[in-house]
């Protein structure tokens, strides 16, 4: 109780620096300890990277902040996630909410079977942004001009979106993801299931996105994270190894796992 | 590029900003209430599920258990040869001639001596009044033991006889003194003679095994009614579904499974299997009556056109839960038998086959249940005709009239005493037990021999 | 020679084939001093094959052709002035039937000899009281000719089974000796006696096709028959459904399509909720417990036969209803009625949509449902905003299943529903549905070829077409949907 109450503090007085803090965080699922002891600070308006060798563990942290695990019965999470100093874990806080804070993009893209128009406004919608149809049309179509998508669909936002492009389809989710105004957007691994031009596109947009609002994305790719973020945490085993600002981490990493990692001798 | 981010900044502000996470909104209180409403809504829809099931078997239970017993009244009658025997010869031929009715006196007379022994009058009841208590049925019983045997004739022999179906009824709460004022079949009188014959042990009540055995009665005998030719009539059907569906159902599930060709005529075959398990079941009996029937002149009422009728309406079953047992042996099976130089047939009489066997008979079984809860297309070949004579051995007993357990239920629901209702109810319990052991059988053949690859 | 016998004396003669084909293969192969093509054992399976299958197809031909033949020879024998005014030539031949068999019966008894039976004439001897004594009862006297087509009829019956068994065992014994003869060393046994196996496995598959053929055969057959009777036009569209037994019959489709429609709605529209909010409970809600113990209680229902159900409505729901509701608000007297037999037939179909749609709900992708959770959206927002839409075509497919099966049900409406053709709103009025008619002209001492009986053919194929094609419909959309996901 009293450590918690001195975390809490802690994160009250850094409240202007890191928008979520991960404190001595561990994830179960039944018997198997999937995340150990990890703690980290994430800053705002900035791109923050998971990377590491897949199973490490970096897909189930991501999904801790924003309570998506709550939807697996045997999972398990212990320790402290603050996001703006307030404990996600709190049993006053309703993951409904939490989320609609921190958004998520995921490694497939999933698009409703709608129209592209009720994709995007599905999110306003369920949490009453809009007052009127109007105000409707524009969170939609604000969206998807800041997805980069709004010049390619403008023209049949009545259309499925599940006929859009590999590339379309995920900027669609993100435009979705935006849609809901959060100050967070999650990403896991956005781009794995797209070619090389659309996984481009995706990057850019991360980074025009990174003005306003706070990305943490998990990725397969070194080259993907280098190019993205600012700071970067690799994750093996389920316990974080090293995090730090990109550059440090890919040109002088601390850790030996580090650079075998970075340096391609497994993954 | 630059338009884009320019807009940004306003719709950033264009939603409300939220507050602390650890405050609920109004708006989410909102939603959690529509949440949990839906989640109620869920709840009522198991529970009215679950109570459906409930209610359903209760009210039959309720209404038929009182089936399994019945009252008899027990009284000793002196087989008078003057009335059975008038020449004195005991040649049979002379005896038959005294029909049911020449019977009916001799039980009057014994139960009137039997009342006057115990002392009982009732005032206000004739003597014929007090033998109605005994079943019309007991006059032929009484017949059929005398002729089983004719020296008995002159004595005085004790016979255990089914009481009339209102006193019955009156012993499980269906007639009571004040409808017996209102029912021209029984009055008030009878059933005080009743509670007098009760209390000296006269009047039992006991464990009804001639429902199981016995054949069906006419409307005035519900107490006599029984299931003896439906039972037999519906294990007869089995016989006949069991022995040409389960060879039938598995040569063409071998077929479609292992050897059909990608072809036309398959996929002709797979929509007809798809569509015959679709069709209503009362479309068979019209299909039963006019070929088995009216165009191969099989007889009325008999069990193999019934057994017919039901296979054509299982096949599909079991030849979907065959193809699914023979999908589930893997490919590997096959590959080595194949390896070792088998043929294709012997890949799959000798291996395939036997690994699927618990399969098909867990088809087969559940839909021998489905058979035997069928009515509809029996109705339509005759099987709600009034037997009372037991169905001969097989095989020519298969082409005897027989009814059936689901049809005999019908049977008794068209008649117009209640008494029929409770024995209708009793048939249903009877039906039940045996779908029930018959899903037992398939669920433990699964449990003992499923197998995972 | 009964049937029977013949087919075990021919399953007889097949096993001893069996033996012989063996040992004969294994003698040949030792006095020539050669190899056997295949295992000893295939050469007896040739042999048996070859005594069974082909005596027994012959059979199986005869039984079902003979009865034809003789039956339009006989008919034909009957003049038309032996036929009653009024009455029909089918009926005249049931008569004749029933006479033969009674003749049969008293020769069985000793009571009648073959040539007591040549000396026997209709005019001099009488036959009525005579057949009663074995239990046939005639309608009236017997015309002389009737009786000579009786004795013909017999006659022909007597020899045609004489005829088949000689033939069937002589193609037996014809068909095995040269199958015999042609076992040697070097015969290919097992793969002509698994090519013949293969021609058996395929003749069973094409039962499903003759049923459908014998379905929709008889259903059009005498439905054809009905519309030479009875004009097409009124059947389809009077609205008054009235037979007489005298003939004179109203027999209008109108009012029991009404009813059947009527009583299928009101058991979808107590069905189709419950049923699907039991699928998505049970699956996005339910703990395993709830679901160990719900699930199967809910799959009871679907085993529980229709009679069941029929019963219940009949003396439970029907008069509860009438009781409790319909009678103290005046809106009818009867215990059988629309309301009855729908809530009772929703009940028996609940198991049958939610299975169907716990199919098709668990058929959307999970990834849907992390969409959704993702942007903040409740449990049931995801449900009914996502998921929902997405499996709609499949749940509609589910419905029209539903419906089909509710169209064609027949015991629930026929204890449940009433017998009076109706054409009504009121719910707690009986009406009636096609299949109950179906039932009350088929069954009963009805004459065949009158158009009351006739009727129910028709009956039947409107059914028939109306499910079928509900059926089509239905998988049709199913399996788009689940392409959709696949």
């Amino acid at each position: 109780m009293n450590q918690m109450t001195e975390v809490e503090q802690k994160a009250v007085e850094m409240l202007n620096e890191p928008k979520i803090v991960a404190r001595n965080v561990q994830v179960y699922y039944g018997d198997t300890h999937a995340i150990k002891d990890v703690d980290v600070d994430i800053p705002a308006q900035s791109v923050t990277a998971f990377i590491g060798p897949s199973g490490c563990g970096k897909s189930t942290f991501l999904r801790t902040l924003n309570r998506m695990n709550d939807t697996i019965d045997i999972c398990r999470v212990e320790g402290d996630i603050l996001i703006d100093g307030e404990d996600v874990y709190d049993p006053k806080v309703d993951p409904v909410q939490l989320r609609a804070k921190v958004g998520m993009v995921f490694q497939k893209p999933n698009p409703f079977p709608k129209s592209i128009y009720d994709n995007v406004a599905y999110g306003p919608r369920i949490h009453g942004l809009s007052r009127n149809k109007t105000e409707l049309d524009e969170i939609v179509t604000s969206s998807l001009q800041k997805a980069g998508l709004w010049d390619e669909v403008k023209d049949r936002l009545d259309a499925p979106g599940t006929g859009l492009s590999g590339g379309q389809q995920q900027r669609l989710c993100i435009a979705r993801a935006i849609a809901v105004n959060p100050e967070i957007i999650l990403m896991d691994e956005p781009c794995s299931a797209l070619d090389p031009i659309a996984t481009a596109k995706v990057e850019e947009l991360i980074d025009e996105l990174r003005e306003n609002y706070t990305i943490v994305i998990v990725t397969h790719s070194m080259q993907q994270a280098a190019r993205v973020s600012q700071r970067t945490a690799f994750f093996h085993l389920g316990v974080l190894v090293e995090e730090g600002p990109t550059e440090d981490i890919f040109t002088n990493p601390h850790d030996k796992r580090t650079q075998d990692y970075i340096t391609g001798r497994f993954g | 590029m630059s338009d884009t981010i320019a807009s940004t900044d306003a719709a950033a502000t264009a939603g409300p900003r939220k507050g602390s996470l650890l405050v609920l909104d109004k708006r989410t209180r909102k939603r959690n209430a529509a949440e949990a409403r839906f989640r109620l809504m869920g709840q009522i829809a198991v529970t009215i599920g679950v109570l459906a099931l409930v209610g359903l078997l209760t009210s039959i239970l309720m209404n038929g258990l009182s089936s399994f017993r019945q009252t008899y009244i027990q009284v000793s009658v002196y087989l008078d040869p003057a009335k059975l025997d008038k020449n004195g010869n005991r040649n049979l031929e002379d005896i038959a001639k005294v029909t049911t009715f020449g019977y009916a006196p001799l039980l009057k007379k014994a139960l009137a001596d039997k009342m006057a022994k115990e002392g009982i009058s009732i005032e206000g009841l004739s003597e014929k009044d007090a033998a109605a208590l005994i079943s019309k049925e007991a006059p032929a019983d009484l017949r059929r033991y005398v002729l089983a045997h004719p020296t008995s004739i002159g004595k005085t022999v004790s016979f255990n006889l089914l009481a009339s179906g209102r006193i019955d009824g009156y012993y499980k709460g269906r007639v009571t003194m004040e409808s017996a004022k209102l029912d021209r079949n029984v009055s008030p009188q009878q059933l005080m003679l009743a509670d007098k014959l009760k209390a000296d042990g006269v009047l039992t009540t006991r464990f009804n095994w001639e429902f199981f055995t016995a054949p069906d009665a006419s409307d005035t005998r519900p107490e006599a009614a029984g299931l003896g030719v439906a039972i037999l009539g519906s294990a007869y059907m089995m016989l006949v579904v069991l022995v040409l569906s389960l060879p039938l159902g598995v040569a063409a599930s071998i077929y479609l499974e292992e050897f059909a060709p990608q072809n036309a005529l398959t996929d002709l075959i797979e929509v007809n299997i798809a569509n015959l398990a679709a069709v209503p079941s009362i479309v068979f009996g019209i299909l039963g009556l006019a070929v088995f029937i009216n165009f191969a002149g099989l007889p009325q009422s008999a069990p193999i056109v019934g057994g017919l009728v039901l296979t054509l309406m299982t096949l599909p079953t079991i030849i979907i839960a065959t193809r699914a047992a023979l999908k589930a042996v893997p490919p590997s099976i096959r590959d080595a038998a194949l390896g070792v130089g088998a043929s294709k047939m012997q890949s799959v009489f000798h291996h395939v086959l036997p690994l699927a066997m618990p399969g098909i008979l867990t088809g087969t079984i559940i839909g021998l249940a489905q058979a035997l809860g069928e009515t509809a297309p029996l109705l339509l070949i005759g099987m709600v005709a009034f037997v009372r004579e037991y169905p001969g051995a097989p095989p020519e007993g298969f082409f005897d009239p027989a009814s059936a357990l689901p049809v005999q239920v019908y049977n008794w629901t068209q008649r117009g005493d209640p008494a029929f209702v409770e024995r209708a109810s009793g048939a249903i319990i009877v039906l039940l037990v045996f779908l029930v052991l018959m899903n037992l059988i398939a669920i433990i053949l699964r449990r003992r021999f499923e197998r995972r690859w | 020679m009964s049937v029977g016998i013949l087919i075990l004396i021919v399953l007889g003669l097949a096993l001893l084939g069996y033996f012989v084909g063996r040992q004969r293969a294994l003698s040949k192969a030792a006095n020539e001093g050669r190899k056997l093509h295949s295992l000893p054992s295939y050469y007896g399976q040739f042999l048996a094959l070859f005594t069974a299958v082909p005596a027994l197809i012959l059979l199986a031909a005869w039984l079902f052709v003979q009865p034809m033949l003789i039956e339009s020879h006989v008919s034909g024998l009957i003049p038309d002035s032996a036929i009653p005014e009024g009455g029909a030539r089918s009926l005249v031949m049931s008569d004749v039937r029933r006479i033969a068999d009674g003749l049969d019966a008293l020769m069985e008894q000793g009571g009648l000899g073959e040539e007591d039976l040549t000396r026997m004439r209709a005019d001099l001897t009488n036959i009525r009281s005579r057949l009663a004594e074995v239990g046939i009862a005639l309608g009236s006297n017997v015309p002389v000719e009737v009786f000579d087509a009786a004795k013909t009829y017999r006659s022909e019956k007597n020899t045609g089974s004489l005829l088949m068994t000689i033939a069937v065992l002589g193609l037996s014994l014809a068909s095995g000796g040269w199958a015999f003869m042609r076992i040697r060393p070097e015969l290919r046994a097992r793969n002509n006696s698994e090519t013949f196996v293969k021609a058996l496995l395929l003749g069973s598959s094409l039962v499903a096709i003759l049923t459908t053929v014998g379905i929709v055969g008889s259903l059009l057959f005498e439905t054809f028959h009905f519309f030479q009777i009875y004009p097409a036009k009124d059947f389809f569209f009077s609205t008054v459904w009235n037979p007489q037994f005298r003939g004179g019959s109203d027999l209008g489709i109108l009012p029991l399509l009404w009813g059947t429609f009527y009583v299928s709605f009101v058991a979808l529209v107590v069905a189709v909720p419950i049923g699907l909010m039991i699928a998505i409970y049970l699956s996005e809600y339910a703990g395993r417990a709830l679901r160990n113990l719900a699930k199967p209680a809910i799959e009871v229902l679907a085993g529980i036969p229709t009679i069941v159900y029929g019963l219940f409505a009949l003396i439970t729901v029907g008069p509860f209803l009438r009781d409790w509701i319909a009678q103290p608000m005046g809106l009818g007297t009867s215990s059988s009625s629309v309301l009855t037999a729908g809530l009772v037939m929703g009940i028996m179909l609940i198991p049958f949509v939610s299975s169907l749609s716990d199919d098709i709900i668990n058929a959307v992708p999970q990834a849907m449902r992390d969409g959704s959770y993702g942007l903040g959206a409740t449990q049931s927002e995801t449900i009914r905003q996502v998921i929902l839409p997405a499996a709609l075509p499949g749940v509609v497919g589910a419905i029209l299943l539903a419906a089909s099966r509710a169209i064609g049900e027949t015991m629930i409406v026929v204890l449940g529903a009433g017998a009076a053709a109706r054409l009504g709103l009121n719910p707690f009025d009986a009406m009636t549905t096609v299949t109950v008619k179906i039932v009350s002209q088929l069954t009963g001492d009805t004459e065949f070829a009158s158009p009351e009986t006739l009727v129910a053919f028709a009956l039947g194929l409107t059914l028939f077409v109306f499910t079928l094609g509900l059926n089509v419909l239905a998988l049709y959309i199913v399996r788009k949907y689940r392409e959709q996901y696949e």
